[in-house]
């Protein structure tokens, strides 16, 4: 007997009784489902990561103030103020010659504070003092206007560039070039505005207004410590040595003794894709295995409904062995329904996985993220080999005693 | 004189279960020529069945010889009688042992699966042996559409598929009223006229009457073998015989 023949066989069993069929390969689907969307989101949502990260650019250099491990998060990401980090520190990074490689740097204070624009207000609104390099160091270029020069940021200018989305927030959607407003009472006039960013982790950097750095220090926040300061080497390949000599300098500001630990952190755009690269990794293929033990349960299910489908059967069975069938075609017949039950659910399951996934990636798209709708054809072929390798491992026993029955007793059965 | 198509020479069967050996069959003896139609008689119990199932490769011998065409077939393997079954014999059961939910033409394809043939042949045979027993105009149904006398002529058709030698028929009337059931006879004979072997069990003496010799069974033995006359049969029968 031909596999065509038994496959039109099966094919013809599993759709006579199609709500069984279904419930038979439910555990399946929802196994191999989840496994393709765990795995899917999981990709789509590490290159998110890796793309924004990317798009600050992996020549970045970045010093936070305070230490931190090697590889754990800095002091700041917990709320602790640290003033160590000033406007000093950037002119030395930028003069000395072991950190010749940095070809622009920037120093940064951020805080947040209530504009007002006509009858407009915006309560909380992201101002950020950086210098006149700032283009330069992030890539950013303004739509329109321009940015502040340097003399500008040494003069106090109180002038303003701001992020596409300010536009809505303080002018109605007008162009707010040539326009005054008010931070915290100072009056700025906007010279720019910058083209849109988007989000980078959960900051959106087109709602953000820019002003110079002194200006932030001095007239908006009243202090003299960097939250941040940001630097560009002009090659990859030299930003292990770039970091190196970043600390030596520090050190030498801050007046560090051999034995003293950093009391700053420094931080390269590349090393941390590697780090967060582990890190996704990692938390995809712990949730995928844990996925992976419902395709457990669905295959204990078809094990569990094909055994009942042969004692059903006892009569079929005995009548195909009366006229003619061996031991291997009734097996072989049992065990391909079993395989075309698991391949038809793999598929259903697929198809599920990635149709969820799919709006799942709209859904976040919709929200500004730049989503990647990833589903890797290893995921699928995995998925298919999984499913197949159930329906022989689970199949096989049913199957066998089938292929066993004595065909005088299966004739008889009532 | 016809070649014996079936010669048993002493011929038993014993079951054991859990060490009970409990004897069925002691040490039977006979031949069957090619294109007799015979009737094995007995009540229930005497081991025809037993035998219908040894003659029809159903079931292992234990002891004693079993020729089928002139081979020696007492110790075949499961597939060896697997595939005797499937080229020389071909069953019907009192039960009909359709399958249900499937056409007729489907049913009757069914012995053919198992031999190496084209979709296009099988298709062919099975329309061929539906028409031998008139039910081509069914041909598209599902088995549980039809009568009780229309499933076993469905049957008889899927027994025929194969062109077997013999066509061993179990209580082929056992689950139909007596007009289905003389029709059924009728087809049997028929089939019996154009050359092909009937082996007929049954314990009931109309049924039995068809056949052209009554081999008598009790307790495992055989205790009868007569030939019937086709005067006596035909006298036997009186209208049912068409």
């Amino acid at each position: 007997m031909e596999v065509r023949s038994i496959l039109a066989l099966s094919v013809r069993n599993l759709r006579s009784n199609p709500l069984r069929s279904f419930l038979t390969m439910l555990g399946l689907i929802i196994g191999i489902g989840s496994v393709v969307l765990i795995v899917s989101l999981g990709a789509g949502a590490q290159a998110l990561i890796i793309s924004q990260i990317k798009g600050l650019g992996s020549n970045l250099v970045g010093v936070l103030p305070g230490a931190s491990d090697e590889n754990g998060p800095p002091a700041s990401v917990f709320g602790i103020q640290v003033k160590t980090l000033t406007n000093d520190d950037v002119r030395a990074l930028l003069n000395d010659s072991r950190t010749r490689h940095l070809v622009e740097a920037s120093g940064y204070a951020q805080g947040r504070a209530k504009m007002v624009s006509g009858n407009q207000e915006l309560e909380g609104g992201t101002f950020m003092g950086v210098q006149a390099s700032y283009p330069r160091v992030e890539n950013v270029t303004v739509s329109m206007g321009r940015f502040f020069t340097a003399e500008e940021d040494s003069g106090l200018a109180r002038v303003a560039v701001v992020g596409s989305q300010m536009r809505n927030e303080l002018w109605g959607g007008d162009d707010p070039v040539g326009k005054t407003f008010k931070i915290k009472r100072e009056s700025f006039r906007v010279i720019g505005e910058l083209k849109p960013r988007g989000s980078v982790g959960f900051s959106n950097q087109d709602k953000v207004v820019i002003v110079p750095l002194l200006t932030a220090q001095k007239i908006l926040l009243g202090q003299r410590h960097l939250s941040l300061v940001r630097g560009r080497a002009d090659d990859t390949s030299n930003i292990p040595d770039t970091i190196a000599g970043m600390r030596e300098v520090l050190r030498d500001q801050h007046n560090l003794s051999g034995l003293d630990e950093d009391d700053f952190s420094v931080r390269n755009a590349a090393t941390a894709i590697a780090l967060l690269s582990t890190i996704t990794n990692a938390v995809r293929f712990f949730l995928a295995a844990i996925a992976a033990i419902s395709l457990l349960v669905g295959g204990i299910g078809i094990m569990n409904i094909m055994l009942v489908a042969v004692n059903e059967r006892y009569r079929e069975i005995g009548l195909r062995k009366a006229v003619g069938a061996t031991q291997a075609n009734i097996q072989s017949q049992f065990l391909l329904e079993t395989i075309v039950i698991t391949i038809t659910g793999s598929i259903i399951g697929i198809a599920g996985g990635a149709i969820v996934s799919g709006l799942i990636a709209l859904a976040a798209r919709a929200l500004g993220y730049d989503w990647a709708f990833v589903v890797s054809i290893s995921s699928i072929v995995l998925a298919v080999a999984v499913g197949l390798a159930i329906g022989l491992a689970f199949g096989y026993y049913p199957a066998r005693r089938a292929a066993k029955l004595d065909p005088i007793v299966a004739l008889r059965y009532e | 004189m016809a070649a014996a198509l079936i010669e048993v020479v002493g011929l038993t069967k014993q079951y054991e279960n859990e060490g009970v050996v409990t004897p069925v069959l002691h040490g039977l003896s006979f031949s069957i020529l090619s294109g007799e139609f015979v009737s094995l008689m007995g009540p229930s119990g005497s081991g025809k069945s037993t035998l219908m199932h040894i003659l029809g490769f159903l079931d292992h011998l234990t002891s004693g010889t079993y020729r089928f065409e002139g081979r020696d077939v007492s110790q075949l393997q499961d597939d060896e009688l697997a595939a005797m079954r499937s080229r020389k014999v071909g069953f019907v059961f009192q039960q009909f042992n359709l399958l249900p939910k499937t056409t007729v033409l489907a049913n009757v394809t069914l012995p053919l699966l198992y031999m190496p043939m084209s979709e296009a042949e099988r298709i062919a045979n099975a329309q061929r042996a539906i028409e031998a027993v008139g039910l081509s105009h069914r041909a598209q149904y599902l088995s549980s559409q039809l009568s009780g006398g229309e499933k076993q002529r469905v049957a008889i058709a899927r027994a025929l598929v194969n062109d077997p030698a013999v066509v061993f028929a179990d209580e082929p009337t056992g689950n139909l009223d007596s007009k289905s059931g003389a029709q059924i006879m009728n087809i049997l004979d028929q089939l019996n006229q154009q050359g092909r072997t009937v082996i007929l069990v049954t314990h009931e003496t109309t049924t039995a009457a068809y056949a052209r010799r009554i081999i008598r069974m009790k307790d495992g033995l055989l205790v009868g073998d007569e030939r019937v006359d086709e005067e006596r049969r035909r006298a036997a029968l009186g209208g049912e015989l068409k």
